[in-house]
Protein backbone atom coordinates (compact mmCIF):
# COMPACT_ATOMS: atom_id res chain seq x y z
CA UNK A 1 0.00 0.00 0.00
CA UNK A 2 1.61 2.92 -1.50
CA UNK A 3 -0.05 5.82 1.31
CA UNK A 4 0.68 3.48 4.58
CA UNK A 5 4.44 3.55 3.02
CA UNK A 6 4.64 7.25 1.91
CA UNK A 7 2.74 8.45 5.39
CA UNK A 8 5.23 5.88 7.52
CA UNK A 9 8.13 7.11 5.99
CA UNK A 10 7.32 10.91 6.14
CA UNK A 11 6.36 9.91 9.78
CA UNK A 12 9.51 9.00 10.74
CA UNK A 13 11.33 11.66 9.16
CA UNK A 14 8.86 14.38 10.65
CA UNK A 15 10.16 12.14 13.90
CA UNK A 16 13.89 12.24 13.72
CA UNK A 17 14.39 15.74 12.09
CA UNK A 18 15.66 17.99 14.43
CA UNK A 19 17.15 21.57 14.24
CA UNK A 20 15.40 22.11 10.94
CA UNK A 21 15.63 21.18 7.42
CA UNK A 22 18.66 20.48 6.01
CA UNK A 23 19.15 17.51 8.56
CA UNK A 24 16.39 15.59 6.92
CA UNK A 25 18.29 15.20 3.68
CA UNK A 26 19.81 12.35 4.05
CA UNK A 27 16.89 10.17 5.54
CA UNK A 28 14.78 11.84 2.71
CA UNK A 29 17.21 9.95 -0.29
CA UNK A 30 17.28 6.88 2.25
CA UNK A 31 13.29 7.03 1.88
CA UNK A 32 13.75 7.38 -1.85
CA UNK A 33 15.85 5.19 -2.70
CA UNK A 34 14.98 2.21 -0.73
CA UNK A 35 10.88 2.38 -1.89
CA UNK A 36 12.74 3.21 -5.69
CA UNK A 37 10.30 5.82 -5.55
CA UNK A 38 12.61 8.92 -6.97
CA UNK A 39 16.29 9.35 -8.26
CA UNK A 40 18.25 11.45 -6.30
CA UNK A 41 18.94 13.74 -8.80
CA UNK A 42 15.13 15.03 -8.52
CA UNK A 43 15.57 15.29 -5.00
CA UNK A 44 18.24 17.46 -5.18
CA UNK A 45 16.58 18.98 -7.83
CA UNK A 46 13.45 19.97 -5.51
CA UNK A 47 16.11 21.02 -2.80
CA UNK A 48 16.39 23.87 -4.41
CA UNK A 49 12.96 24.99 -5.77
CA UNK A 50 12.27 24.34 -1.72
CA UNK A 51 14.15 27.22 -1.38
CA UNK A 52 12.68 29.41 -3.66
CA UNK A 53 9.21 28.04 -3.00
CA UNK A 54 7.29 29.79 0.09
CA UNK A 55 6.83 27.80 3.34
CA UNK A 56 8.73 25.07 5.36
CA UNK A 57 11.34 23.16 3.01
CA UNK A 58 10.30 19.61 4.89
CA UNK A 59 6.67 20.42 3.66
CA UNK A 60 7.58 21.25 0.16
CA UNK A 61 9.78 17.84 -0.31
CA UNK A 62 7.14 16.02 1.48
CA UNK A 63 4.55 17.24 -0.84
CA UNK A 64 6.53 16.91 -3.71
CA UNK A 65 7.58 13.01 -3.04
CA UNK A 66 3.98 12.04 -2.47
CA UNK A 67 2.67 13.36 -5.54
CA UNK A 68 5.56 12.24 -7.94
CA UNK A 69 4.80 9.29 -6.75
CA UNK A 70 1.29 8.42 -5.71
CA UNK A 71 -0.54 11.99 -7.19
CA UNK A 72 -2.71 14.58 -5.29
CA UNK A 73 -3.16 11.94 -2.48
CA UNK A 74 0.04 10.70 -2.23
CA UNK A 75 1.02 14.27 -1.17
CA UNK A 76 -1.79 14.98 1.22
CA UNK A 77 -0.54 11.84 2.80
CA UNK A 78 3.56 12.41 3.13
CA UNK A 79 2.72 15.82 4.56
CA UNK A 80 0.74 14.74 6.86
CA UNK A 81 3.14 12.12 8.11
CA UNK A 82 6.06 14.57 8.56
CA UNK A 83 4.07 17.48 9.71
CA UNK A 84 1.47 14.82 12.73
CA UNK A 85 4.71 13.66 15.00
CA UNK A 86 5.51 17.44 15.53
CA UNK A 87 2.26 18.44 15.77
CA UNK A 88 1.67 15.85 19.01
CA UNK A 89 4.89 15.94 20.18
CA UNK A 90 4.37 19.99 20.62
CA UNK A 91 0.49 19.30 22.04
CA UNK A 92 2.23 16.83 24.72
CA UNK A 93 5.31 19.34 25.50
CA UNK A 94 2.08 22.05 25.63
CA UNK A 95 -0.39 20.16 27.93
CA UNK A 96 1.52 17.63 29.71
CA UNK A 97 5.75 18.58 30.46
CA UNK A 98 5.47 22.46 30.20
CA UNK A 99 9.07 22.73 32.05
CA UNK A 100 10.61 20.06 29.80
CA UNK A 101 13.81 22.04 29.07
CA UNK A 102 14.92 21.64 32.80
CA UNK A 103 14.35 17.94 32.49
CA UNK A 104 17.86 16.29 33.07
CA UNK A 105 17.20 13.56 30.69
CA UNK A 106 15.97 15.69 27.98
CA UNK A 107 18.68 18.41 28.70
CA UNK A 108 21.25 15.17 27.80
CA UNK A 109 19.61 14.00 25.04
CA UNK A 110 19.59 17.45 22.90
CA UNK A 111 23.39 18.08 23.76
CA UNK A 112 24.25 14.80 22.03
CA UNK A 113 21.57 15.19 19.06
CA UNK A 114 23.06 18.82 18.21
CA UNK A 115 26.93 17.00 17.12
CA UNK A 116 24.52 14.12 15.26
CA UNK A 117 22.50 17.13 13.34
CA UNK A 118 25.84 18.99 12.59
CA UNK A 119 27.32 15.26 11.24
CA UNK A 120 24.10 14.65 9.25
CA UNK A 121 24.35 17.98 7.70
CA UNK A 122 27.97 17.74 6.58
CA UNK A 123 26.48 14.16 5.12
CA UNK A 124 24.05 15.97 2.67
CA UNK A 125 26.62 18.58 1.86
CA UNK A 126 29.33 15.91 0.39
CA UNK A 127 26.11 13.53 -1.01
CA UNK A 128 25.05 16.54 -3.13
CA UNK A 129 28.29 17.81 -4.29
CA UNK A 130 29.76 14.12 -5.45
CA UNK A 131 26.16 14.03 -7.19
CA UNK A 132 26.74 16.85 -8.67
CA UNK A 133 30.43 16.76 -9.70
CA UNK A 134 31.06 13.41 -10.10
CA UNK A 135 27.53 12.30 -10.98
CA UNK A 136 27.94 9.57 -8.02
CA UNK A 137 25.92 8.73 -5.16
CA UNK A 138 27.98 8.00 -2.27
CA UNK A 139 31.68 8.15 -1.07
CA UNK A 140 32.18 4.47 -1.43
CA UNK A 141 31.07 5.20 -5.24
CA UNK A 142 34.78 7.11 -5.56
CA UNK A 143 36.12 4.39 -7.38
CA UNK A 144 34.21 4.32 -10.31
CA UNK A 145 33.63 7.90 -11.19
CA UNK A 146 32.86 8.62 -14.93
CA UNK A 147 33.47 12.21 -15.04
CA UNK A 148 34.22 15.55 -13.80
CA UNK A 149 31.93 18.13 -13.88
CA UNK A 150 35.00 21.25 -13.63
CA UNK A 151 31.96 24.16 -14.02
CA UNK A 152 30.48 22.34 -11.52
CA UNK A 153 33.28 23.30 -9.48
CA UNK A 154 33.97 26.23 -10.34
CA UNK A 155 30.89 27.41 -9.14
CA UNK A 156 30.77 25.71 -6.21
CA UNK A 157 34.17 26.98 -4.91
CA UNK A 158 33.47 30.47 -6.01
CA UNK A 159 30.07 30.67 -4.63
CA UNK A 160 31.14 29.44 -1.60
CA UNK A 161 33.91 31.56 -1.40
CA UNK A 162 31.72 34.69 -2.17
CA UNK A 163 29.18 33.55 0.59
CA UNK A 164 31.67 33.30 3.15
CA UNK A 165 32.61 37.05 2.66
CA UNK A 166 29.10 38.67 2.18
CA UNK A 167 25.89 37.64 3.31
CA UNK A 168 23.69 36.85 0.22
CA UNK A 169 19.41 36.33 0.68
CA UNK A 170 19.30 32.42 -0.10
CA UNK A 171 16.83 32.86 -2.98
CA UNK A 172 18.92 35.27 -4.90
CA UNK A 173 22.08 32.91 -4.62
CA UNK A 174 19.51 30.04 -6.24
CA UNK A 175 18.54 31.88 -8.87
CA UNK A 176 21.50 33.27 -9.31
CA UNK A 177 23.49 30.24 -9.81
CA UNK A 178 20.77 28.37 -11.55
CA UNK A 179 21.05 31.78 -14.41
CA UNK A 180 24.46 31.33 -14.27
CA UNK A 181 24.69 27.04 -14.58
CA UNK A 182 22.51 27.78 -17.90
CA UNK A 183 24.94 30.15 -19.00
CA UNK A 184 27.93 27.91 -18.11
CA UNK A 185 27.16 24.80 -19.55
CA UNK A 186 25.55 26.37 -22.47
CA UNK A 187 28.32 27.49 -23.30
CA UNK A 188 30.69 24.99 -22.77
CA UNK A 189 28.70 22.93 -24.69
CA UNK A 190 28.76 25.09 -27.40
CA UNK A 191 32.20 25.83 -27.47
CA UNK A 192 32.48 21.83 -26.85
CA UNK A 193 35.01 21.80 -24.35
CA UNK A 194 34.74 20.47 -20.24
CA UNK A 195 32.38 18.19 -21.98
CA UNK A 196 30.22 16.60 -19.62
CA UNK B 1 -28.03 29.36 25.72
CA UNK B 2 -26.97 32.30 24.26
CA UNK B 3 -24.05 32.66 25.80
CA UNK B 4 -22.90 28.92 24.79
CA UNK B 5 -23.65 30.46 20.92
CA UNK B 6 -21.72 33.55 21.30
CA UNK B 7 -18.57 31.43 22.93
CA UNK B 8 -18.88 28.91 19.76
CA UNK B 9 -18.59 32.25 17.38
CA UNK B 10 -16.00 33.70 19.20
CA UNK B 11 -13.87 30.31 19.43
CA UNK B 12 -14.63 30.63 15.51
CA UNK B 13 -13.34 34.18 15.08
CA UNK B 14 -10.16 32.97 17.61
CA UNK B 15 -9.62 29.59 14.61
CA UNK B 16 -10.06 31.74 11.66
CA UNK B 17 -7.87 34.30 13.19
CA UNK B 18 -5.12 31.72 13.77
CA UNK B 19 -5.47 30.07 10.51
CA UNK B 20 -5.21 33.63 8.46
CA UNK B 21 -1.88 34.40 10.21
CA UNK B 22 -0.19 31.14 9.79
CA UNK B 23 -1.41 31.64 6.54
CA UNK B 24 0.18 34.47 5.73
CA UNK B 25 3.25 32.87 7.55
CA UNK B 26 3.65 30.44 5.75
CA UNK B 27 3.09 32.24 1.76
CA UNK B 28 5.75 34.46 2.54
CA UNK B 29 8.72 33.11 4.58
CA UNK B 30 11.14 30.98 1.74
CA UNK B 31 12.98 28.17 2.89
CA UNK B 32 11.85 28.14 6.19
CA UNK B 33 13.54 27.31 9.62
CA UNK B 34 14.69 30.99 10.88
CA UNK B 35 13.48 33.43 8.48
CA UNK B 36 9.79 32.39 9.61
CA UNK B 37 11.06 33.32 12.95
CA UNK B 38 11.07 37.19 13.09
CA UNK B 39 8.00 36.87 10.85
CA UNK B 40 6.47 34.51 13.45
CA UNK B 41 6.86 37.07 16.32
CA UNK B 42 5.62 40.02 14.77
CA UNK B 43 2.24 38.43 13.75
CA UNK B 44 1.79 36.77 16.84
CA UNK B 45 3.54 39.56 19.71
CA UNK B 46 3.34 42.48 18.28
CA UNK B 47 0.01 42.55 16.42
CA UNK B 48 -2.11 39.86 17.31
CA UNK B 49 -0.49 40.25 21.74
CA UNK B 50 -0.62 36.35 21.44
CA UNK B 51 2.36 35.85 23.37
CA UNK B 52 4.95 37.79 25.37
CA UNK B 53 8.26 37.93 23.83
CA UNK B 54 9.57 35.82 26.82
CA UNK B 55 7.33 33.38 26.03
CA UNK B 56 8.34 33.61 21.96
CA UNK B 57 11.87 33.15 23.21
CA UNK B 58 10.84 29.95 24.94
CA UNK B 59 9.09 28.73 22.30
CA UNK B 60 11.65 29.30 20.33
CA UNK B 61 14.10 27.22 22.43
CA UNK B 62 11.47 24.49 22.82
CA UNK B 63 11.22 24.21 19.02
CA UNK B 64 14.94 24.02 18.42
CA UNK B 65 14.85 20.94 21.06
CA UNK B 66 11.94 18.98 19.46
CA UNK B 67 11.58 17.38 16.21
CA UNK B 68 10.18 19.01 13.15
CA UNK B 69 10.12 22.23 11.24
CA UNK B 70 10.62 24.97 13.82
CA UNK B 71 7.78 26.99 11.98
CA UNK B 72 5.39 23.60 12.22
CA UNK B 73 5.98 23.85 16.09
CA UNK B 74 5.82 27.37 16.47
CA UNK B 75 2.52 27.06 15.21
CA UNK B 76 1.38 24.37 16.89
CA UNK B 77 2.46 25.69 20.30
CA UNK B 78 1.14 29.57 20.00
CA UNK B 79 -2.00 27.48 18.59
CA UNK B 80 -2.93 25.55 21.58
CA UNK B 81 -1.89 28.40 23.90
CA UNK B 82 -4.20 30.66 22.16
CA UNK B 83 -7.06 28.12 21.37
CA UNK B 84 -6.57 24.80 22.48
CA UNK B 85 -6.01 21.89 19.99
CA UNK B 86 -8.13 23.33 17.48
CA UNK B 87 -6.60 26.66 17.52
CA UNK B 88 -3.16 24.72 17.41
CA UNK B 89 -4.85 22.69 14.23
CA UNK B 90 -6.49 25.73 12.37
CA UNK B 91 -2.74 27.38 13.01
CA UNK B 92 -1.09 24.40 12.08
CA UNK B 93 -3.08 24.02 8.58
CA UNK B 94 -2.67 27.25 7.57
CA UNK B 95 1.48 27.10 7.80
CA UNK B 96 1.25 24.35 5.83
CA UNK B 97 -0.91 24.84 2.84
CA UNK B 98 0.59 27.34 1.06
CA UNK B 99 3.63 24.77 0.54
CA UNK B 100 1.48 22.23 0.00
CA UNK B 101 -0.38 23.94 -2.63
CA UNK B 102 2.34 25.92 -4.38
CA UNK B 103 4.29 22.48 -4.53
CA UNK B 104 1.21 20.45 -5.92
CA UNK B 105 0.46 23.18 -8.40
CA UNK B 106 4.12 23.36 -9.54
CA UNK B 107 4.69 19.56 -10.01
CA UNK B 108 1.83 20.57 -13.16
CA UNK B 109 4.36 21.88 -15.40
CA UNK B 110 7.56 22.39 -13.88
CA UNK B 111 8.86 18.91 -13.32
CA UNK B 112 8.31 16.96 -16.60
CA UNK B 113 10.16 19.11 -19.27
CA UNK B 114 13.22 17.64 -17.82
CA UNK B 115 14.51 16.13 -20.72
CA UNK B 116 15.14 19.48 -22.44
CA UNK B 117 18.93 20.31 -22.40
CA UNK B 118 18.74 23.56 -21.30
CA UNK B 119 16.53 23.19 -18.63
CA UNK B 120 18.96 20.40 -17.41
CA UNK B 121 21.70 23.26 -17.46
CA UNK B 122 19.49 25.50 -15.32
CA UNK B 123 18.77 22.79 -12.93
CA UNK B 124 22.64 21.72 -12.20
CA UNK B 125 23.59 25.76 -11.91
CA UNK B 126 20.96 25.40 -9.15
CA UNK B 127 22.27 22.26 -7.56
CA UNK B 128 25.25 24.05 -7.61
CA UNK B 129 23.57 26.59 -5.71
CA UNK B 130 22.05 24.13 -3.35
CA UNK B 131 25.11 22.96 -2.11
CA UNK B 132 26.64 26.32 -1.43
CA UNK B 133 24.12 26.76 0.71
CA UNK B 134 24.49 23.50 2.58
CA UNK B 135 28.47 24.28 3.04
CA UNK B 136 27.50 27.37 5.19
CA UNK B 137 25.05 25.28 6.79
CA UNK B 138 27.43 23.16 7.67
CA UNK B 139 29.84 25.85 8.64
CA UNK B 140 27.33 28.19 10.98
CA UNK B 141 26.16 24.92 12.51
CA UNK B 142 29.82 23.82 13.45
CA UNK B 143 30.47 27.16 14.74
CA UNK B 144 27.02 27.53 16.42
CA UNK B 145 27.74 24.11 18.20
CA UNK B 146 28.96 23.55 21.67
CA UNK B 147 32.16 22.24 21.98
CA UNK B 148 33.21 20.20 24.27
CA UNK B 149 34.70 16.51 24.01
CA UNK B 150 32.11 14.75 24.44
CA UNK B 151 30.23 16.84 21.33
CA UNK B 152 33.12 16.39 19.17
CA UNK B 153 33.47 12.94 20.02
CA UNK B 154 30.03 12.62 18.77
CA UNK B 155 30.50 14.74 15.81
CA UNK B 156 33.25 12.79 14.54
CA UNK B 157 31.74 9.23 15.18
CA UNK B 158 28.43 10.27 13.16
CA UNK B 159 30.63 11.12 10.68
CA UNK B 160 32.55 7.62 10.53
CA UNK B 161 29.10 5.78 11.08
CA UNK B 162 27.57 7.49 7.79
CA UNK B 163 30.75 7.76 5.52
CA UNK B 164 32.28 5.34 6.21
CA UNK B 165 29.78 2.31 7.44
CA UNK B 166 26.87 3.98 5.80
CA UNK B 167 24.72 3.69 8.61
CA UNK B 168 21.07 4.93 8.45
CA UNK B 169 21.11 9.11 9.46
CA UNK B 170 17.42 7.55 12.07
CA UNK B 171 19.92 4.80 13.63
CA UNK B 172 22.75 7.00 14.02
CA UNK B 173 20.20 9.71 16.12
CA UNK B 174 18.43 6.99 17.78
CA UNK B 175 21.58 5.56 19.11
CA UNK B 176 23.12 8.96 20.47
CA UNK B 177 19.76 9.55 22.40
CA UNK B 178 19.34 6.39 24.18
CA UNK B 179 23.33 6.10 24.89
CA UNK B 180 22.37 9.74 26.59
CA UNK B 181 19.65 8.37 28.37
CA UNK B 182 21.38 4.79 29.92
CA UNK B 183 24.26 7.95 30.42
CA UNK B 184 21.73 10.36 32.48
CA UNK B 185 20.69 7.70 34.31
CA UNK B 186 23.82 6.09 35.02
CA UNK B 187 25.65 9.10 36.50
CA UNK B 188 22.66 9.69 38.59
CA UNK B 189 22.51 6.49 39.84
CA UNK B 190 25.69 6.96 40.79
CA UNK B 191 25.44 10.37 42.45
CA UNK B 192 22.43 8.59 44.72
CA UNK B 193 24.98 5.84 45.97
CA UNK B 194 27.59 8.17 46.84
CA UNK B 195 25.65 10.54 48.68
CA UNK B 196 23.74 7.29 50.79
CA UNK B 197 27.37 6.03 51.48
CA UNK B 198 28.23 8.94 53.45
Amino acid sequence: MIYLQLFWEFFKIGLFTFGGGYAMIPMINQAVQSNGWLDLESVYNMIAVSEATPGPFAINIATYVGIETAGFLGAVVATSGVVLPSFFIILAVYYIFRNINNNIFFKNAMTAVKPVVVGLITLAAVNILLNNIFNIEKVSDFVNIQSVDWVGIFMVVWLFIVTRFKKINPILLIVFSAFLGLGLYSLTDYLGVFTV
Amino acid sequence: MKKVKKNIKEKFRDYLKLFWSFFKIGLFTFGGGYAMISFIEKETVEKNKWLTSDEMMDIIAIAESTPGPISVNAATFVGAKTAGFWGAFFATFGLVLPAFAVICILSLFIFSFNDNKYVNFFFRGLRAGVSVLLLNAVVSFFKNMKKSYMTVAILILTLIASFVFEVEAIYVLLYFIVLSLIYTFVSRAYVDIRRRKK
